[in-house]
């Protein structure tokens, strides 16, 4: 029983880090209808950006605790959403209205190029980082099993809780949001009624990649260790997450997120921790194949 | 009449949406049958219905052909095509990149792939498949020439203009040899001279034995070429008879004066 | 000007938020085990540099081209079709002719076998995706079951290569099909992320499942292939390949063995695609690409024309994987990673969909000039992709683009790209 609410704590932490990059994907999906095979290696530059961020306020003894990692987010959030606006501008801008394979294959290039360059700017080693927050509340002890619940898993959940929130308020309050929805709908009426589609898009992507970098503060605070080819796999279980929840769909996203991170969690915890990938995997495929529109997705009629 | 194809209380429905609701009516060999109806009636829903795209919700859709009746309402798409019904398309799906002859070899796939021995025979050069080849380019001429499009047998058929581009929808629906031809608004787009040569067209292709079911928006075209006309009204069938007796409905003439679009003007004009 | 200089001066500034922190400020390990950082803040200065001048570079170029010359590309279209036509028997005669040449020595013929075998396994997918317009991001999959299939019957059974070359076609076909079948509904984007994931599916549980396949460790000393029973050895013993022909016994003998092997093997994947895109299966694999929803209405059973296009295209991969095996000797999981599917796929789009001499000619200029920059090591897949982003932007549809009709009443003429479909399965 303990030991099945500490996987249930571990899971939602870790769901939460899926659901911030899977609402990446959603966004992108839903405006320009492309997977954007990029986005979980803007995630990995987001951890980078982080740990550096951290060293240098940690090396310079400016400061230290809540505050420091406040502003590590708003310089990480900062420069990762510049990394969103330079691909989208480098490698999809001119192949909009191209075929379809076109801009797949210069995503792909460009996850490529970020991971390699992460690799020659950073070394190919593991990065470990010390633990900047330590320490949790014990819930309740079961024999000598101890359910806790870490200060950093309260700061993920609360910090996820609350950039949702600021990001739904953007998405369903502003002109911004209007304008996103209204180029989902219809890219070309959009831009008949005076949107700035390309304007649109590109913010699109920094607001993606802005939530990509909070998962990837939030991972190096999590896990400590961070290394070039994170983005990976943590960008195809995020994508899984989409699809799951439905892709398109905001909610979606998150709550696919979290299953996919408690099912991941459940499945290293009582089966094998060698196969959890595969567990991740099989979702994906299970779910597009017996329910395409994911769990919030809207159902499409096949047009003739 | 004896009927070709036999609708029997066909219902679709989306959701809580009734598309179709109960249509019964049967279509005869040698015949042209039209449907129409005012905008968003139904009509198109219907026809996935027969031609195997949509699954009907309920009722039966019966192909009473050469070789016996079939229920199409439980084949898969491409059986019902293999049953004898070929269909167009409302915004035509030619394969665009492939020229027109391409197009008609490939509306004969399932005789030319049985020729090949299913792939294997052909790549080690040990078939039948020459000949095959052979008749199926004379079929793919024949029809080309009835559509007028022999000299445009090697272009792209999406570099075809928008006429010529219909005519070989048709064309390759007809080299399937099917025994019910469905053609979703043939004459759309048409202009006066295009529309006439079409109805010459369908003309020889009932005359060669297939019959027809249509929907057209074309009043002009409906009432000089059908033989039949079925009416749709959101979703249900309203009329059914010859175009005389359905331009004398008051039904009919209601659903259309009940719509405000320029079916209405064409409908008077009809009338 | 002005306006190039604004252009420029702000790709320098977005470069240096870019670059300020990950290449400014290196992490490196320090004393006690924590990461000290090391400034690199001139590294960032020069990367701007850089940044700026390549900016204004390409302003002003394209200002003057667009003054100039408006019809470039088309130029470059023609002159490729041109070309197209004796290139490829030049391509071939050269290829058949390279053991020969002069300066070719040991370190060419392998750059040529691994180069050849990318060349097979672009034509591979090149079925899947340039013919039948089925994305496939797991092709790897199919390469590694190949490899595997070889090195396990192999070491199991004893099985020479050359039965184990077509078994380990079938296995991968297999595959094709068994991997196939779920994903017949599905279309475009999705259809490659669950190709994706069947290709790590299988990769996991190659590193995880240790009895069978020795993990990461992988599985060596795979027995290299005979010259159809006859051995190359050093040694020059009764029996070996060097005695029964009277030669000097050489290590060479088997390079030049294993390079024909593999071009071969490529040239009949050659010859068998050519063969079926002018026979029905081919030409329903097009229709495919273009319309399914047409193909159903004519009668045409997308299950089995789908599937077809998977076994086959998964064949070649295994023909592939077992030669593979059989050349390196040593196999391992780190072989057949995402990144190799990549690549195959970047191969086949790069050099035009469905185009077999676009798809070799891919796979020299890709793998070769991979090759090329072997000193500059961890620079040169930062290089790969930064060359597929570039090829993508440049030239969306490939090197070259135009399509052959498979059969024509008169003259064949070659139909533009711009026509052709690139698939929605």
């Amino acid at each position: 029983m303990a030991y099945a609410l500490q996987q249930l704590i571990n899971g939602v932490s870790l769901g939460m880090i899926y659901g911030l990059i899977a609402v990446g994907y959603t966004m992108v999906y839903g405006i320009i209808g492309m997977i954007n095979f990029a986005h979980g290696d803007i995630f990995m530059i987001g951890a980078f950006v982080s740990l550096i961020a951290l060293l240098l306020l940690s090396a310079g003894g400016l400061m230290e605790g809540p505050a420091a990692i406040l502003l590590v987010l708003v310089i990480s959030v900062a420069i990762t959403g510049l990394y969103g606006w330079a691909v989208e501008r480098v490698a999809y801008r001119p192949l909009r209205g191209s075929f379809r394979l076109a801009p797949l294959i210069s995503a792909i290039g460009i996850s490529i190029v970020l991971q390699n360059f992460v690799q020659v700017a950073q070394g190919a080693r593991p990065k470990p980082s010390e633990a900047v927050i330590s320490g949790g509340i014990e819930l309740m002890r079961e024999g000598d099993f101890t359910v806790q619940l870490t200060y950093v898993q309260i700061l993920i959940i609360a910090l996820t809780l609350a950039v949702l929130a600021i990001f739904t308020v953007l998405v369903t309050r502003t002109r911004l949001g209007r304008a996103m929805r209204a180029c989902e709908q219809d890219r070309r009426m959009a831009s008949l009624l005076g949107i700035d589609t390309d304007r649109t898009i590109s913010l699109t992507f920094v607001i993606g990649a802005a939530l990509a970098s909070v998962a990837g503060t939030m991972y190096l605070l999590r896990y400590g260790v961070i290394d070039f080819y994170i983005g990976f796999l943590a960008g195809v279980k995020a994508f899984t997450a989409a699809v799951l929840g439905g892709i398109g769909s905001l909610p979606g996203a998150v709550l696919g997120g979290l299953l996919i991170g408690l099912i991941e969690t459940f499945w290293s915890a009582y089966f094998s921790v060698q196969y959890k990938d595969v567990a991740a995997f099989s979702i994906l495929v299970i779910t597009l194949i017996f329910l395409p529109t994911g769990l919030l997705g809207r159902q499409e009629v096949e047009k003739v | 009449m004896s009927p070709i194809l036999e609708l029997r209380g066909v219902t679709m429905r989306f959701g809580g949406l009734t598309a179709v609701k109960d249509v019964s009516f049967a279509a005869g060999k040698g015949e042209i049958t039209a449907i129409i109806g005012p905008n968003g009636a139904g009509k198109t829903t219907l026809f996935n219905c027969i031609t195997g795209f949509y699954r009907p919700t309920e009722g039966e859709v019966l192909l009473h052909g050469a070789a016996g009746t079939t229920p199409l309402q439980r084949l898969p798409d491409h059986r019902i095509a293999q049953a004898g019904v070929a269909r167009t398309f409302q915004n035509i799906r030619l394969f665009a990149g492939m020229t027109a002859l391409e197009n008609l070899l490939i509306a004969q796939h399932n005789r030319l792939m049985a020729a090949t021995g299913f792939g294997i025979g052909a790549v080690l050069g040990l078939s039948r498949y020459p000949a095959a080849e052979r008749q199926a380019v004379a079929q793919a001429r024949h029809w080309l020439a009835a559509t007028d499009l022999l000299d445009r047998a090697d272009d792209p058929a999406g570099a075809l203009p928008y006429g010529q581009q219909r005519r070989l929808e048709i064309a390759r629906a007809m080299c399937t040899d099917p025994q019910l031809l469905c053609l979703d608004e043939p004459a759309a787009g048409l202009n006066p001279r295009e529309s006439e040569a079409l109805a010459d067209l369908l003309r020889r292709i009932l005359a060669a034995g297939t019959a027809i079911l249509l929907i057209e928006h074309d009043m002009h075209v409906v009432m000089r070429i059908s033989d039949r006309v079925v009416v749709l009204d959101h979703g249900s069938m309203i009329a059914i008879g010859t175009p005389a007796a359905v331009r004398a409905d008051p039904r009919v003439i209601a659903a259309y004066l009940g719509e405000a679009d320029d079916e209405e003007s064409a409908a008077g004009a009809a009338a | 000007m002005i306006a190039a200089l604004r252009e420029a001066a702000i790709a320098a500034a977005v470069a240096f938020g870019l670059f300020v922190l990950l290449v400014g400020l290196k992490t490196e390990p320090g004393s006690a085990g924590t990461l000290i950082l090391r400034e690199r803040f001139g590294d960032v200065a020069l990367l701007c540099g850089l940044v700026f001048t390549g900016r204004l570079l390409m302003a002003l170029w394209r200002a003057r081209r667009a003054a100039v010359e408006p019809g470039a590309p088309t130029r470059l279209a023609a002159l490729t079709g041109r070309l197209g036509s004796w290139l490829a028997p030049a391509l071939l005669a050269t290829a058949l002719l390279l053991p020969w040449l002069p300066g070719i020595g040991r370190s060419e013929l392998d750059l040529g076998i691994l180069v050849l075998t990318y060349v097979m396994l672009g034509w591979g997918l090149n079925i899947v995706v340039g013919l039948a317009g089925l994305l496939d991001l797991g092709y790897v999959a199919f390469y590694a079951v190949g490899a595997y299939a070889y090195a396990l019957l192999a070491q199991y059974f004893g099985l020479s290569f050359w039965i184990c070359l077509p078994l380990a076609g079938i296995l991968a076909a297999f595959w094709g099909v068994l991997l196939g079948f779920p994903v017949l509904r599905l279309r475009g984007d999705y259809l490659a992320i669950v190709t994706l994931a069947f290709g790590e599916i299988i990769r996991v549980v190659l590193v995880n499942w240790t009895e069978l396949t020795g993990g990461p460790n992988g599985i060596s000393g795979i027995p290299r292939p005979s010259f159809f029973g006859l051995p190359f050895s050093m040694g020059g013993e009764e029996g070996s390949f060097a005695a029964v022909f009277g030669l000097e016994p050489s290590p060479s003998h088997r390079v030049i063995f294993l390079y024909y092997l593999i071009l071969c093997l490529a040239l009949l994947t050659n010859w068998v695609t050519l063969r079926l895109r002018r026979q029905p299966l081919g030409r329903a694999w097009e229709a495919m690409r273009e319309d399914e929803i047409a193909c159903r209405a004519l009668g045409i059973n997308l299950t089995a024309t789908k599937l077809s296009a998977f076994a086959l295209g998964a064949m070649f991969g295994g023909f592939a994987g077992a030669f593979f095996a059989t050349r390196q000797a040593f196999i391992s999981p780190e072989s057949f990673t995402f990144i190799e599917s990549a690549i195959i796929l970047a191969i086949v789009v790069l050099g035009g969909l469905g185009s077999q001499l676009g798809v070799a000619i891919a796979a020299i200029v890709m793998i070769g000039g991979f090759e090329l920059f072997r000193e500059f090591d961890e620079w040169r897949m930062l290089i790969f992709g930064g060359v597929m982003v570039a090829i993508m932007v440049l030239r969306p549809r490939g090197l070259v683009g135009t399509r052959t009709p498979t059969i024509a009443l008169g003259e064949r003429r070659k139909i533009s790209a711009e026509l052709v479909q690139e698939g929605r399965g």
